[in-house]
């Protein structure tokens, strides 16, 4: 299987070093204002701003198309201006989306995900009809469209060179992002963090929102030309969420996004070439040999996406699970140590119809493998030894540990007592909850702000620690 | 360059990846699938005029189009068997979505029908290669497509929730992040669906703007069928899904199933999405369901009206929609609809009767202009009441005693413009009148306006220094903002607390004179 993936990837050529490169770049293009979208909660502005750049672009090249027939540019005039009106269209739709929705929310007192929902709907239906009434007409010469965009966009190089156009402009809009993002790095940390806080030290929250918006269109519009509208969506979205799994720190999360977009771009083209012959072939279908490239990206940063959700270090689902299992190991382990505790110190005859961690489980629904993995734990630890009949008690070290334990659990119930006035039967169980998290020094601050008391409220002595 | 950008054009219409390599063919292929199905259905109906499949490919196909008027009266007289059949299909669509978004509205999620609709793509795909794979040439057997798309359309709902539910990624950038994954996953599927030896997917992409244009018998009664369904459904749990709406927490202490009940309003939002994308097509779907509740919003408070009203835009932009696309050569329907629909929104926001714009600017302008009367009523009482020698001024006193100008506008923080507007009000109400220059004088009504008025500024202040120990010199600024609001009812409560029954006005408890509350 992966030498197969090796194998077909060796067919690569300097033309998928090209497309891999665009859309690298337009993937780290897209990152940096995606993660402010992220970071604000405005991630569906993204969608909508894909969507609306629509009739931008329309508007832009009937503008172009326009003024030549009018006579005022040459056609070559016009390829060099109609990059910049594409850009212009965009931030003004983009712009003109936003302040439309906000308008709307407010005037109509809807709800921020519905009135987007109709204002982007219906700039983009606006759009779909201008290029069915009019370019259509224009230029109907679409034979030259291929499946990905991206494919054929590489293939547009700089006249003199062989970089791929799209290089020049995702970079160029990168390098400009890039600019913005550290020149306002700290007006924009703080407009997005507590936009009332910015707004009374005097930088202007909306500005901010606005400006991003309409350098967010304008990332769209350039990214658009290499994978499609909606797919920018996940460009933008997608390695911002993935290191937002990674990080909190804003500043690793903005590098992490960048490599991941850039990851995301190189990997999916390979997966692009690899991918759909190893699975179709299988299933009996030999000429399909790869998929469109844009897609594939998508696809990729999700998958990227689901590893880092299952295995990220602090916030995966994995992580969490095991931080979880040794909670719950020590725990039952600490419940052993005190019952064992107790019984030494009531010296009263310890139960014979059941073992002790048997009892330890029943009493706190503690599942009895967890218990059993618990008990070898104490046992490797040293804590507790098996007495020759099998019965467990403690050692010096796990006499120690329970003490500690016990007298963090009296000392929180006295202390509950003093300050709460709850009744003393329900003292027990939040004593019992929070014993495993009160450490020495805590002790220490409940002791003598109790006075250092000797009983707990149910008359229980308090045992000393042994070096005091 | 041009022809790249006109590739980039339909990049971003969405149709990019999945535009065919001649587009001409993808016309005939097109059409080839209309005749096929009009064959179809002109052996069941055969008063069908053969070779027009119906009113939209009439317009597409013929040269010489009739006039507006005749045209107009073709679509609208329903005459054409497809015209019918366009329409009743479009407009249950629209109906149904409508009723369905209402809920979806209300409970904050608007925007899930956007990821279902786009998730949808790589079902219909994959349902066509496993159909193809099957049995070759039943790739495009519709109840096959729409089951994919509602799996994948689900899936990407549900996927949204658990990615909110179990990670640190909230919801917007989790509906965001699945719906362009699964719509990267169909355009990539999607190209492997043309590249399928034999396989004909040249109609499959009218999933993604709509196949108003090709809908037949057979699919309009698959989706009255399904929509019957939703509709029962929605009826049927209408008090549970409400309270789920409003109130998730009181359902589930209530003991009512949300868990249940959640899934059941996903189910019917994915069948509406899945259904509704063959009339205006997976990107716009969304506006569907959107639209329609959120223009009714505008007109109601009540949520049953609220739902009849959402069905009704939605039915209405459908069907003008289709007619209008009818009408005219070149106009896509899906467009169309939203469009009307829009526009539909556009008017409900202005007239809307109980949270349109008018309206709501209407109520202001009462709420300033009652506000400006009472602020003119108590400065007069203060002004009379310092003039006089008693305490508080008697009626006679109050109706007798001429009011000037130049006194009242030390009164207030207002000036004389605003004073004299204000008056010129009071004089059409019957409060004041006119009895010299800038000489006023309290009428009858006017005099007992402005004591009762004074009385209730009063009796709060009393209150406030005496329950909530706000210092005297404070709490003339607090009266001045409630006594608008102040109802009998509260005034009988503070009559009664205060023990100060008697008809009496109270002694101000601060200096009044020029009083600065604004």
């Amino acid at each position: 299987m992966i030498q197969e993936f090796f194998h077909l990837l060796s067919g690569w050529s300097s033309l998928d070093t090209a497309i891999a490169g665009s859309a690298a770049l337009t993937a780290m293009s897209c990152a940096l204002p995606g993660a402010w979208l992220v970071l604000r909660k405005h991630s569906m502005m993204g969608d909508a701003l894909s969507h609306s750049a629509l009739p931008g672009v329309v508007l832009a090249f009937l503008v172009a198309v326009g003024m030549r027939q009018a006579g005022w540019i040459s056609s070559g005039q016009q390829d060099a201006l109609l990059q910049m009106f594409l850009f212009a269209g965009a931030v003004l739709v983009g712009v003109g989306t936003a302040w439309l929705t906000e308008w709307v929310q407010r005037l109509g007192r809807l709800e921020s995900g519905a009135s987007l929902g109709v204002v982007f709907t219906a700039v983009f239906a606006l759009g779909l009809l201008l290029i069915r009434l009019d370019v259509d007409d224009v230029h109907i010469d679409v034979d030259c469209v291929l499946f990905g965009i991206i494919e054929m966009a590489a293939l547009d190089t700089i006249p003199g060179t062989s970089i791929p156009e799209p290089v020049l402009v995702n970079g160029a809009i990168f390098v400009l992002n890039l600019l913005l993002t550290v020149l306002f790095y700290k007006e924009l940390t703080l407009a997005a963090f507590d936009p009332a806080l910015a707004t009374s030290l005097g930088i202007p929250a909306r500005g901010i929102h606005y400006g991003l918006m309409a350098i967010t269109a304008m990332t769209v519009v350039a990214a658009f030309t290499t994978v499609g509208s909606i797919l920018v969506i996940g460009l933008l979205i997608i390695p911002s969420a993935t290191a937002l799994m990674f990080s909190e720190r804003l500043m690793v999360v903005l590098g992490l996004s960048v490599g991941i977009a850039a990851l995301s771009a190189v990997l999916g083209h390979a997966l692009t070439l690899t991918l759909p012959r190893m699975i179709f072939s299988r299933l009996g279908y030999p000429t399909i040999e790869d998929a469109g490239t844009a897609g594939m990206m998508s696809v990729t940063a999700g998958m990227l996406f689901v590893i880092a959700l299952v295995f990220a270090p602090k916030h995966g689902i994995v992580s969490k699970l095991i931080h979880r299992f040794r909670l719950g190991l020590k725990i039952a382990g600490d419940d052993l140590l005190g019952l064992l505790f107790r019984i030494e110190e009531q010296t009263a005859a310890r139960p014979t119809d059941v073992s002790v961690p048997d009892l330890v489980a029943k009493q706190n629904g503690i599942n009895r493998w967890v218990m059993s993995l618990s008990v070898r734990s104490l046992l490797r630890g040293d804590f507790i030894t098996r007495q020759a009949s099998g019965e467990l008690s403690l050692t010096d070290r796990g006499r120690e540990s329970a003490k500690s334990l016990v007298r963090a659990h009296r000392l929180w119930e006295a202390y509950m007592a003093k300050h709460f006035e709850l009744p003393d039967d329900h003292l027990h169980e939040t004593a019992h909850r929070v014993e495993h998290f009160i450490d020495d020094a805590i002790q220490d601050r409940l002791q003598s702000e109790l006075k250092s008391p000797s009983k707990d409220p149910h008359g229980k002595s308090i045992p000393r620690r042994s070096d005091t | 360059m041009a022809t790249r950008v006109v590739g980039v054009l339909l990049v971003l219409m969405g149709v990019g990846s999945l535009v065919p390599r001649n587009v001409e063919a993808a016309r005939r292929s097109g059409v080839g699938v209309r005749v096929s199905s009009i064959s179809l259905s002109s052996l069941r109906h055969p008063n069908v005029e053969t070779g027009h499949p119906h009113i939209l490919a009439i317009q597409q196909n013929n040269t010489v189009s009739p006039s507006l008027v005749s045209r107009l009266s073709r679509v609208l007289s329903l005459r054409d068997y497809n015209t019918r059949v366009v329409l009743l299909g479009t407009t249950i669509l629209g109906i149904t979505a409508g009723i369905v978004g209402t809920f979806m509205l209300l409970r904050k999620r608007a925007l899930v029908g956007d990821v279902v609709g786009h998730s949808a793509l790589p079902g219909i795909a994959i349902a066509f290669l496993v159909m193809e794979g099957l049995s070759p040439g039943t790739g495009k057997w519709l109840p096959g497509l729409l089951l994919g798309a509602f799996a994948f359309g689900l899936a990407g709902a549900v996927t949204v929730m658990l990615i909110d539910k179990f990670s640190r990624i909230k919801a917007d950038a989790a509906m965001a992040m699945t719906l362009s994954v699964f719509y990267g996953l169909g355009a990539a599927l999607f190209t492997i669906v043309q590249r399928v030896p034999g396989g004909n997917a040249a109609g499959l992409k009218t999933y993604l703007n709509g196949k108003t244009a090709s809908l037949v018998a057979d699919d309009v009664w698959l989706f009255v069928g399904i929509a019957t369904v939703v509709l029962v459904l929605a009826m049927l749990f209408m008090k549970e899904l409400t309270i789920l709406c409003f109130d998730e927490q009181f359902a589930a202490a209530e003991g009512w199933p949300v868990f249940w009940l959640d899934t059941l309003l996903i189910g019917l939002v994915v069948t509406v999405t899945i259904v509704g994308m063959q009339s205006v097509g997976l990107i716009l779907v969304v506006a569907t369901l959107i639209i329609p509740p959120a223009s009714a919003r505008f007109w109601t408070d009540d949520i049953r009206l609220m739902t009849l009203g959402a069905g009704l835009v939605g039915g209405m932009s459908s069907f003008f929609g289709t007619v209008i696309s009818a009408l005219f050569p070149r106009m896509a329907a899906g467009a169309v609809i939203v469009l009307t629909g829009a526009s539909l929104f556009a008017l409900s926001l202005l007239f809307g009767s109980k949270r349109g714009v008018l309206v709501h600017a209407w109520q202001q302008r009462k709420l300033r202009h009652d506000v400006g009367r009472v602020d003119l009523l108590r400065a007069c009482f203060e002004l009379v009441e310092h003039a006089v020698s008693d305490p508080i001024p008697t009626h006679e006193e109050m109706m007798d005693h001429e009011i000037l100008l130049g006194d009242l506008v030390s009164m207030r923080a207002w000036d004389l413009s605003t004073l004299r507007r204000l008056v010129a009000v009071a004089e059409k109400d019957g409060l004041m009148q006119h009895t010299g220059d800038d000489n006023w004088r309290l009428t009858e009504t006017g005099a007992e306006e402005a004591r009762r008025i004074a009385r209730n500024h009063r009796l709060w202040e009393m209150y406030l220094m005496q329950y909530a120990h706000i210092a005297p010199s404070h709490v003339d600024r607090d009266a001045d903002l409630i006594e608008h609001v102040l109802d009998p009812e509260l005034i009988a409560e503070l009559e009664y607390q205060l023990d100060h029954p008697e008809e009496a006005v109270p002694v101000s408890s601060h200096a009044t004179t020029g009083s600065s509350s604004g």
